[in-house]
Formats: C-alpha cells, structure tokens, sequence
C-alpha cells in the first residue's frame, strides 16, 4: 500500500488550507450560526478565483476525483461549510455529463466561479429512503411541462440558482422507471420556498411547485431517464464529498476545552480524546481510499457507504462522550459565559443525529452492504 | 498512492492463505491446544523462508493476517519482532524461536506471562534500564489461558543474558510487534466476519435462512467498513515504520504520521474489531456458537487473547495521548 499524495496534489492540499485559513473565520462562523445559512460565499469564490474548484468537478476536472476529495476533506475538517458547495460542484458534474449545451453553458461556468449554488429537490414529506415512491408529477401541457408537487429537506433552496427535480412524468412505467429529472430555476414562477429550521440551527426548507410551467431547455437527461441521473450524481458523489470527518472539528474544539479547563490531565478525558482522534484517523483513510479507488477507474459505491456509515456514527458517539466530559459546560451555547469550547461541543451534540439520516441513513447503507457486500439475501421491495 | 495490496502483496496474501488453509485447519489448531503451539506446523512455516528474507514489516502485515485468519497455533508475531532484532542464524532458521516481554522485569528478575515464553528459547525483554536477551530452554508449558496461547513467566537470571539496547530500542520492537499483532487481528475479524456470513445463509429458522432477518444483517454489516479501516491503517504503521521517517502527532487536524502512534492506533483499533467481529460472529451462530464444535469460538478467544497479551489497552491509549499531548503528564 502507498498512502503518500503525489507532489501535485499536495499543492493543491496547501492551497486549499490557506483558502479556508484565510476565508473561514470567527466572524463567518458566527454569521452562519446566527442565520442558519451554512455556506461562505467569499471562501467560495476564493477557492473558485484560484481555479480550485474547476479542478475538482466530478468528470470534468483535471484532479477529479483526489482533488475532489481534498477540497471538502480540507474544508470540512476546517469545519468550514461545505455542504452547498458540494451540491453544486457534483450537479455541474452530473450537467457536464448529461446536460444540453445551453445547460452547460449556464451551469458550470456560475458554479466553477463560486457564484452559484444548486439545490437538491429529491426528497418528498412521505418519500425519504423509499425515494421512488416520490409524487411530485411533471405534466405534458404542449410542448411544455407543468409541475406540481412538493419537496422536502431542499437544503439551500433560499439561495440557491437552480433546483435539480425529481419528478414522476409517467404512471404507467414502473416507479424507477418514469421519472425526469429537471434542472429548474429557481425564479420560475409557481416555485415557493418555506424555510425548515433544524434543531442545530442550520435552515432547510420545504419547496413547493404549483403549475410551474417549463419547457424542454429545463429536462436535465432523457425523459423518464431521471433515476439514472440521479444514479450518476450518487456516482460521482463517491463518499469523498464531505461528511466523513465531523469529527475532527469535534476533537479539536473538545482538545481546546480539556486545555483551557486543565481537564487535559485527567486520564478519563485523554482516553476519550485518543478514541476519537483514532476514529477520525481511520474515517479518513476510509475516504481516501475511495477517491483512489475513484481514481484508478473503480466506482467506491460500497466503500462510501462503509466509510459514510462508520464515520457518521463514530462521530455521534464521540458527540456524545465530548458533550458527557464537559458536563454542564458543554450545554452552554454559543456566546454564553462559560460555554465548553465557547458552545462548539453544545452544537455538535445538536449536529450530529442528522448525520446518520442525511445522504442515506445508517439503515439504507447497512442494506446495501448485507446485500452487495456480504451477499445476504435481499429481502425488501 | 495505492490503497490496496500491491500486486506483490496480493500474491503474498494468497500464498501464505493456501498455507494456512493447508498445514493449519481448525484441526490443527485444536490440536495444539491448550499449549498453543504446533511443531510442524512451526517448521514447516520456517522452511517458507519468512524468517530470513529481508521482507518489510509490511509484508509481514500481509502474512500476519493469513496468521490471524487461521488461529495458527504458531508464535509469528513475536519470533518475527526477535528476529528482526537479533538476525541470528538458528532465529533465521526457525531452529530456535523468539519471545518479546511487553512487561519489564520485575525485582525479582522475573517476566511475567511472556507471550511465546512457552516456546522461545530467545526472549528478549526490558530489564532494568537494559534491553537485554536470554537465551534459556523453554518450559513448553505455561499457565491454562482463555486464547490457549503459549504464555509463561521467563527469568533474566536463567540461561545466557546478553544486553542488546536501551528502552528507546525496546520500544522500537514493542511497535512491531503491535502493528504485526494488529494485522494477525485483522485476519481474525475478516475471518469471523465470513463464517458468521456462511452460518446465516445456512441456518434456516421460521423457514428461512437467519441471514434474511435485517437484524441478523444489519449486525454483520458494520463490520467489513471498520475491518478495511483497520488493515489500511495497519498498513500505513507499518510503511511507516519501514520508512523510519520521522511523523507528525497533529491530532487536532487529523495528521497522524508518526510511526509509533500509527503502531499503537493500529493496535488498539484492529484489536477493537476483532473483538467486536468475533462476538457479533458468535452471536449470530446461536448456541452453536457457544459450543465447542464450531470455530468461531477458536477466534473469539485469540481475538481478546493475543492482544490482551500486553495488558489494558487503557495503558496504550495513555501511551498515545502522551505522544498527541506531550506538555502534560497524565494521571
């Protein structure tokens, strides 16, 4: 095995940290705290003004997929926000795979210069992990298309340039089979948001489509071919976007906290730090290796589901024992006297439940593993 | 960047897999016990030419995991380890066998519950502030042990006592072997993992195959993510420590290079999921589990034995937070 980076990713590891270094501040920090929002649109365009971005769209850039996934590995162990970013990196991803010249044309270069943000408009009130069963409905009305339904969990919908939708355009395929996916403004008229406030404070929202009225420019892939695109945004996803080393902030804010109170000394304390830093070790290597299997043509879809899986739920428990050490403290919230690493341990423990839900819950990626990894017999649907 | 088996190493993992799928059945292993320790299997992995070769502790990782999936009653770690320490001949030729105290001395000069001390004509260990060799014929017999592994208590004042280091050496070879313990601990998991896999497919209740309960899945199906986790970063201490270039101990920012904490990290986390793998196995075999007949009860208790050897693996962690946090003591 060979765990080294080549020279040139490297580089590009220390570009991206002086970035976020410089970009990802108090100041930001507090602002997405305070309003919910959690993207920097200043680290964005920073990152995008050095081309950085452009290197790491999925299928198109020149360091995709080891780049890719240095980018978010970087910012999210920064604790920077990186999930809007990487929404719209992975649609422009799927656009230049799949899209019209004119949706390439719009998308990549708004995404590529960290002016635009993409929201996911997949999920629905009652489909969730059985995301198929999905009714939001895009009706033949000429040569138009008239869409009505709703969407939940639209993450950045507020802010967002384009929504990419899921919609059922025909009921008498099976349920996989005769769904579109659309790449919709966000202005069109007919598209309402309402936001969706989370119990760790970062805004999600419910979108709702009434006659929202479109043509063909607005079909992202074929007609009834939306399942496969959304196959190919899971695809370039590979589990190297984000999302498996939350705790590495955790460990950091916890390690200021045990030093700042003296609790540093206490073995009880160290124990728990070492099993933390060590999940976090393997959490990255985990990733890692996903993007090289990436990287030598492989598609690590079992690999990140093994590496989302342990990493989400290693970092829930570390939550747990971190906001368990720092006792009362560690309830205090952002900007309250004594708050355990001024609140940062308190929001983790606020953090972390979604973090087994969100981009397939913990239940939907030990399926997948039983049945394509271990060979178990399949036994739903 | 290669997060896999090299092609070599693939080779390698084969070959010595069909070895031990070969000369160490579970017959074989049962055979051996409660001593734990088989001569022929011993000489015939000797004239494999391990010892010998100039193979990077890497590689031994690779075989050490073939070691770990068959419960092999033979003392590869810790010969390993001695051998690469003394490169004497008769330890070359597995003529004679090598012994590592995790534990110095005590007054007495008495080390207590030597892993391989049944066995090792050779055992090294810190006595005092020496990191000293004594060569003394084995007792072949040892205290009744829950991982039927071939410990005893060895004597610096018995036999030849030469003085080969200091603690700083001593703790050179301490990382190999935990790293080398790490990988056997990686076979172990991997193997439980797939007898516990090949029971439910066969084990029918109310009809079925148990394999088809999403309980029964879903309790196999956190293993094989933390078992890769564990074998990659088994691999890296032991890259690390073939390499000899000085790492850093960055655990705020997740950059863990550093040989000795790899080692230690490796230690703690195979051995965590090898004693998770082996008793999720057993759970999901039922009573049979628990019986004497099937082997997954060989794994579970080589699993909690040949790493529980060294002590709490509390001490390891304190160990490691002295190298993550090295202005303060501990307590």
């Amino acid at each position: 095995m060979d765990f080294s980076l080549p020279s040139a990713v490297q580089t590009y590891r220390d570009q991206v940290r002086s970035i976020v270094a410089t970009h990802h501040t108090a100041e930001t920090m507090l602002r997405q705290h305070t309003s919910g929002t959690f993207n920097n649109p200043e680290l964005n365009r920073a990152l995008a003004a050095a081309g950085l971005i452009e290197r790491a769209v999925p299928g198109l850039g020149a360091g995709d997929p080891i780049e890719l996934w240095v980018l978010f590995n970087e910012m999210e162990k920064a604790g920077a926000p990186l999930d809007a970013l990487a929404m719209a990196v992975m649609i422009a991803g799927v656009v230049h795979h799949v899209g019209t010249p004119a949706q390439k044309a719009a998308v990549i270069p708004a995404v590529t210069s960290g002016e635009a943000l993409i929201c996911l408009g997949y999920s629905e009130a009652d489909a969730g992990s059985d995301l198929a069963s999905l009714t939001t409905r895009a009706e033949r009305d000429g040569d138009q298309w008239v869409i009505n339904g709703a969407k939940m969990w639209t993450t950045m919908a507020h802010e967002a340039r384009w929504v990419i939708l899921l919609a059922r355009t025909d009921t008498s395929l099976p349920r996989h089979r005769g769904l579109t996916m659309f790449l919709l403004p966000m202005d069109t008229p007919g598209v309402r948001v309402d936001p969706v406030h989370t119990m760790a404070t970062e805004r999600t929202n419910a979108t709702f489509y009434d006659d929202v009225r479109v043509g063909d420019e607005c079909v992202l892939g074929d007609v009834n071919g939306g399942w496969k695109v959304m196959s190919i945004a899971l695809s370039f996803e590979r589990g190297v976007m984000g999302g498996t080393n939350p705790g590495v902030p955790l460990l950091r804010h916890t390690m200021r906290w045990a030093q700042d109170s003296g609790r540093i000394e206490e073995s009880a304390v160290r124990e728990t730090l070492v099993r933390v830093a060590i999940d976090n070790h393997v959490a990255a290597l985990l990733t890692q290796r996903s993007a090289w299997i990436a990287a030598s043509g492989g598609l690590p879809g079992l690999e990140g589901s093994m590496t989302k899986l342990f990493a989400s739920e290693a970092y829930q428990q570390a939550s747990r024992w971190c906001q368990e050490m720092a006792g009362a403290q560690g309830l205090l919230q952002f900007g309250q006297s004594g708050a355990a690493a001024d609140g940062f341990i308190e929001y983790d423990a606020r953090h972390s439940p979604v973090t087994t839900i969100y981009g397939g819950t913990s239940e939907i990626l030990r399926n997948n593993i039983a049945e394509r990894h271990l060979g178990l017999p399949r036994v739903r649907r | 960047m290669e997060l896999a088996f090299s092609a070599d190493q693939s080779v390698l993992f084969d070959a010595f897999a069909q070895f031990f799928t070969r000369e160490s059945a579970s017959t074989v292993v049962r055979r051996a016990e409660p001593l734990g320790f088989d001569p022929s299997l011993w000489a015939a992995l000797s004239a494999m030419e391990v010892w010998g070769s100039d193979a990077s502790l890497a590689d031994l990782c690779v075989i050490g995991e073939t070691v770990g999936r068959s419960c092999a009653p033979v003392p590869f770690v810790e010969h390993a380890v001695v051998t690469r320490l003394l490169g004497w001949s008769a330890l070359v030729a597995g003529d004679s066998i090598g012994a590592l105290s995790p534990r110095p001395a005590d007054g007495a000069g008495s080390w207590a519950l030597v892993p391989a001390g049944a066995v090792a004509d050779v055992v090294v260990g810190m006595d005092g502030d020496d990191f000293v060799a004594v060569t003394a014929p084995p007792p072949f017999s040892g205290p009744r042990n829950h991982a039927c592994a071939p410990l005893a208590d060895r004597s610096t004042r018995l036999g030849e006592r030469i003085v080969i280091g200091d603690q700083a050496d001593f703790d050179t070879a301490m990382a190999q072997w935990q790293v080398l313990t790490a990988s056997t601990m990686v076979g172990i998991a991997s193997a439980a993992l797939e007898m516990g896999v090949a029971y439910v497919m066969q084990r029918q209740q109310f009809g079925v195959p148990i394999g088809s309960f999403q309980s029964v899945q879903h309790s196999l199906a956190d293993l094989p993510g933390r078992i890769d986790g564990a074998r990659l970063l088994t691999h890296q201490a032991a890259n690390a420590l073939d390499s000899a270039v000085p790492g850093a101990c960055d655990a705020a920012n997740n950059d863990i290079t550093d040989s000795y904490s790899l080692a230690a990290m490796a230690f703690l986390f195979s051995s965590e999921i090898a004693a998770d793998a082996t008793a999720r196995s057993l759970h999901v075999h039922g009573g049979y589990g628990f019986s004497e007949e099937y082997d997954i009860q060989l794994a579970y208790r080589r699993a909690r034995g040949w790493a529980l050897v060294i002590g709490d693996p509390a001490e390891v962690r304190m160990d490691l937070a002295a190298r993550f946090w090295p202005s303060t003591a501990g307590r």
